[in-house]
């Protein structure tokens, strides 16, 4: 039987612990940023409850939100910023994933190494933007 | 002593009071008073946040379980934000308690890593279907979703070291196993797994109720690896928070593509989670699990009640 010392669990529980520490910092930041109105905002704070009850579709359509990626040209509104944050904790498994590739690479662990790159593929798919919901 | 086992008593209460405050703005709203005092809806979310994290982490769930049905329940924010709110507060539970779990041995990557590939493509998959589908077909099927898993968490028997006679030939394969110490008996345990083509199938359908509602997974990948694949309690349970990360991450993009993120909403439902997990981290060594489960039980039950009187129209 094979010890539990496989060392790519550090590796990857130090990239999970930065990216964890990152993205709720900049959360963090941004919400209070928006919520102490240091930034302008998209959507007038009296107008979100009336905006925050319709579906995705009629919000974004209403309030001119951007989509997909377009919320990054737009961080230097206190009601974007906070994306970042998401973005970032999103993107954190990604980054975890993406350090196991050279590490199983170089212990020639090509099931696992197929593994780690088919996941980066399918999380990378997701975050691109291409899949998108038939309304 | 007494005051401490308490706690969970007073947790429910003060969630209740929150709860009952946030109906008494409904009909505020509905007078047409919310645009004064819009701030109300996401201070209640945080405090109601918090006293759930408070609970979450003793119980050993991840919170979005409990998130989803309540806030869709009794707040007004539309349940497109509410899911896209509850898988990220799942994966900042998952990415707080992964380091550690990793590094205790107790979360296995070679059992984490097939499981999640194939369940974060069933979660991208039920992200795209839940944003597509009526909500109140959603709602409906939240709420008989969420009885079920209250149902399941009553009933459910773990066993702390399941026997596995004859490892299945894809987990030996992709050697999924291994040895670890359990600081409890002070025990070197060695593990090792059987039904892994089924498991693999399961974790595709849990992946897919986790996109769908934006519930995280945790409580059902806990029972799935332990009863299912034999893999010990104490693995199971950090191996989960890995798995779950990889899964709510990939549902969450699809979220954050389609707007369905609102920052109102999703962060202080994460801030105020993850500050009442830290302080229920604290509270862990003196509270009574099984008061713990029994309020996590009703809370489920109440909850589950109330998103299926919402999707079926009983109760709007």
């Amino acid at each position: 039987m094979e010890l539990n010392t496989a060392p790519e669990r550090f590796l990857y529980a130090r990239v999970l612990a930065a990216g964890m520490r990152s993205g709720l910092t900049i959360l963090t930041a941004g919400s209070l940023a928006y919520a102490l109105a240091w930034l302008p905002v998209r959507v007038p704070f009296e107008e979100l409850p009336s905006m925050w009850a319709l579906p995705a579709p009629e919000y974004l359509k209403a309030t001119g939100m951007p989509t997909g990626w377009n919320w990054i040209v737009s961080l230097h509104h206190g009601d974007t910023l906070p994306l970042l944050g998401i973005a970032i904790l999103a993107g954190v498994p990604l980054a975890a994933l993406a350090v196991l590739v050279p590490f199983y690479a170089r212990r020639r662990d090509w099931v696992y190494l197929f593994i780690a790159v088919l996941q980066i593929g399918v999380i990378v798919l997701a975050a691109s933007g291409v899949l998108a919901v038939v309304h | 002593m007494n005051n401490s086992r308490n706690i969970p008593t007073r947790c429910a209460a003060l969630l209740g009071i929150v709860l009952l405050g946030t109906a008494c703005p409904t009909a505020a709203h509905a007078a047409g008073y919310a645009a004064a005092a819009w701030w109300i809806w996401p201070l209640a979310l945080f405090l109601v946040c918090f006293l759930l994290g408070m609970v979450a982490v003793p119980a050993g769930i991840g919170g979005g379980v409990l998130f989803v049905p309540i806030v869709t329940g009794f707040f007004p924010f539309h349940f497109d934000f509410v899911r896209g709110a509850g898988l990220l507060v799942a994966l900042a539970s998952a990415l707080a308690a992964g380091p550690g779990l990793l590094r205790a041995g107790l979360a296995d990557l070679r059992l984490a890593l097939p499981l999640a590939l194939l369940a974060s493509v069933g979660a991208i998959a039920g992200a795209l279907i839940g944003l597509a589908l009526p909500v109140a077909a959603v709602q409906a099927a939240l709420g008989f979703t969420i009885l079920c898993i209250a149902a399941l968490m009553w009933a459910s028997k773990r066993s702390e070291y399941p026997e596995v006679a004859l490892p299945d030939a894809l987990g030996a394969a992709l050697r999924i196993n291994g040895v670890f110490h359990d600081r409890a008996t002070g025990h070197d345990i060695a593990w090792r797994v059987h039904r892994t083509p089924l498991g693999l199938v399961l974790f595709s359908g849990i992946g897919l109720l986790a996109g769908l509602f934006g519930l995280g997974a945790g409580w059902a990948n806990v029972p799935a690896l332990n009863l299912l694949m034999g893999v010990p309690l104490k693995v199971s349970a950090g191996t989960s928070g890995t798995i779950l990360a990889v899964v709510d991450a990939s549902a969450a993009w699809i979220y954050l593509n389609e707007g369905a993120l609102l920052a109102v909403v999703a962060a202080p439902s994460v801030i105020g989670m993850m500050l009442g997990a830290f302080i229920g981290v604290r509270l862990l060594g003196f509270m009574r699990a099984s008061s713990i489960r029994i309020l996590v039980i009703a809370m489920l039950l109440i909850a589950g009640l109330r998103a299926l009187s919402k999707g079926l129209g009983i109760w709007s």
